[in-house]
């Protein structure tokens, strides 16, 4: 009998030692968590998909600061030759025909669901991440640029000449395809992505970057809540850029 | 004493046409090497015109090469006699042809150093990776059909061999029509006609080719060829360039009754400079109609390689339209809106096609047409018309 009362007076001590050191650690568990969003040699997981939501009403003509932070964080430069620079992310310039309307907006990889541009890559170099970002493996990229052909958005480079002064982070090679990583190496820090920085460091407020799988994510809300629209929803592509004000 | 004269002479002239091919083919990859170490700025492709000059050669002559089988496959799927006798000419051809092809797609890479990564990684999803098998067994088969029509043992397989082979080359053609068919961001591709519309495109340049060979062949051994067999072969490439015209019609005509297609149509048909004149004057006047008014009037034989030339030729201006034509028109990411910015948005694409890329293509003839000459000689591959007593 005694010895049962034992028992439970131990089983109580234990549990609240245990309840007292979770809530001492659980923060910090949390906190390791958001410090390191994902540690090395964890797979990006489909839990997340990343997006990006542009507000073309808030997006300036003539400011490029977005393609400026791209290239500075990519070590995307010119060379003086136009047709065949790489471009990851370009401002385009809308003017609708009927009412004179004019807008502008950035343009890149939409990071669809259902790239294209995947689909037809004959050796796999073009995949997508569990978590939606659609990129390019520059180890077995072959060049044939069949991606290119298949991409609605004009969204991909080819490098057509040899590259220096590269970014450690993001190696590029002649005779292969790339575009825009959504800045995969700084999501994988937990970092936003450059070009949406760089928009908020300037005030302009005009690009949101989050999961779209939250539906607590401020991108998630947002979506929700105004009209947003895909370019070329006609193909389906599910993209994970969505524009607002278009 | 004569013949010997002759027959040395010939070796000279054998040897010297086997030097000249051989210059071009070095010519050739001397070129792929330039746009190797260079990049592909030293060419006129750009990030608006992807594919390019190499892309017409190559598809031309791979399109032709399973197209130029098709002598082989009427002589054995529907036994006919004057086509068997032409079987085997018809198969070192496809072979040939689908090399040259090859070697100038794979050295228009961007890395075409990674070749064993393009046939070990294979994403089955891409048209272009099943193309790899495509290829693969295509060569296969027709060296197996080959061996069947050589060796008197193998025979007996010819037939079930050169059916396998004609179900194959259509395969094939399909899936090189599908490379485009399966594209649905451009205005130009993303149709089901393509596959049929290449595989009829197929059957005329690839008997225009063989028209050439032929001749060539009978010309360099002082032959002549049967009237009968002459004018039989060349109703026949008539009613493939007639059916080429047709399915281009058809093509033109399902986009202009798309309304969003219609800027298109109008770009390659009435206001393309370059793309509608190669259009109009290359592919419809000198590479169709031209061609069938000569192979319904030709009584003689130079007229028919005449004829076969022209239609060569519109087959190039017909891929250069196609593929170069179908690029230069600007994606439409905004339906209803103009379009401007720094990458070319909006905006009709240039593209000059430069010497290295021309060069490259021309390599890829060149190596199917040594592959061919140097086969031909070694072995028999001149059509032999004699009646066989088993053939009746």
């Amino acid at each position: 009998m005694s010895n049962d009362v034992d028992n439970s007076r131990r089983k109580f001590i234990a549990a609240g030692v245990a309840g007292t050191a979770g809530l001492v650690l659980a923060p910090g568990v949390t906190l390791l968590d958001m410090a390191h969003a994902r540690p090395a040699g964890e797979a990006a997981s489909s839990a997340k998909r990343w997006g990006l939501l542009i507000d073309s009403t808030k997006c300036a003509t003539g400011c490029n600061d977005c393609v400026t932070a791209c290239g500075k964080e990519n070590g995307v430069a010119s060379t003086g030759h136009p047709e065949t620079d790489p471009q990851w992310i370009r401002k385009i310039e809308l003017k609708e025909i009927k009412s004179g309307r004019s807008h502008s907006l950035p343009m890149m990889c939409q990071h669809c669901a259902e790239p294209p541009c995947v689909d037809v890559c004959p050796t796999g170099a073009s995949f997508k991440r569990a978590d939606g970002i659609v990129l390019v493996d520059r180890h077995i990229c072959i060049g044939c640029r069949y991606c290119m052909m298949a991409c609605p958005y004009k969204a991909r480079s080819f490098v057509h000449e040899e590259h220096e002064d590269q970014n450690p982070d993001v190696p590029r090679g002649k005779g292969c395809v790339e575009a825009c990583t959504l800045c995969v190496h700084r999501i994988d820090k937990d970092q936003q992505p450059a070009c949406v920085e760089a928009c908020s460091a300037g005030n302009h407020g005009a690009m949101l970057f989050g999961d779209l799988n939250d539906s607590n994510s401020e991108i998630s809300k947002r979506i929700a809540t105004f009209a947003t629209t895909q370019v070329r929803p006609d193909l389906a592509l599910n993209t994970g850029v969505r524009y607002q004000g278009i | 004493m004569n013949n010997d004269v002759f027959r040395k002479n010939k070796d000279a002239a054998f040897y010297f046409l086997l030097g000249a091919i051989g210059l071009v083919a070095l010519a050739g990859l001397g070129a792929a090497f330039y746009m190797e170490h260079y990049g592909h700025v030293v060419t006129g492709m750009t990030n608006q015109i992807v594919w390019g000059l190499p892309h017409v050669f190559a598809l031309f002559l791979i399109v032709a090469a399973s197209g130029v089988l098709n002598m082989a496959s009427i002589g054995s799927v529907f036994g006919k006699p004057v086509y068997k006798a032409r079987a085997a000419l018809s198969g070192l051809l496809a072979i040939a042809m689908l090399a040259g092809g090859l070697m100038v797609l794979m050295l228009d890479l961007g890395r075409s150093d990674r070749l064993i990564i393009a046939m070990t990684y294979l994403n089955l999803k891409s048209v272009f990776a099943l193309n790899v098998f495509l290829y693969t067994i295509f060569f296969s088969v027709v060296v197996l059909y080959l061996w069947t029509m050589m060796d008197r043992k193998m025979h007996g397989y010819s037939r079930y061999v050169g059916f396998a082979a004609f179900i194959w080359r259509l395969l094939l053609t399909t899936g090189t029509g599908a490379i485009f068919g399966f594209l649905v961001a451009r205005q130009a591709y993303g149709s089901a006609l393509l596959p049929p519309m290449f595989i009829i495109m197929s059957f005329s340049f690839g008997l225009a080719v063989f028209m050439i060979v032929q001749a060539v062949m009978y010309r360099w051994n002082d032959r002549v060829l049967d009237e009968e067999i002459l004018r039989r072969l060349k109703n026949l490439l008539a009613v493939f360039v007639a059916a080429v015209l047709y399915f281009t019609a058809v093509y033109h005509m399902t986009n202009l009754y798309f309304a969003k297609q219609t800027d298109f149509e109008r770009f390659i048909l009435l206001d393309g400079g370059i793309y509608t004149t190669l259009f109009w004057v290359g592919q419809v006047l000198i590479g169709s109609v031209l061609p069938l008014f000569l192979l319904f009037t030709a009584k003689k034989s130079s007229t028919v390689v005449v004829a076969s030339l022209l239609v060569i030729l519109g087959g190039f201006f017909q891929l250069y339209v196609f593929l170069i034509g179908g690029q230069a028109f600007p994606l439409n990411l905004f339906p209803g809106m103009e379009q401007s910015s720094s990458f070319f948005d909006g905006v009709i694409h240039s593209y000059s096609p430069s010497l290295p890329e021309f060069l490259l293509g021309m390599g890829g003839i060149a190596v199917a047409a040594l592959i061919t000459a140097i086969v031909a000689k070694v072995l028999n591959f001149m059509p032999d018309d004699t009646p066989h007593p088993a053939s009746h």
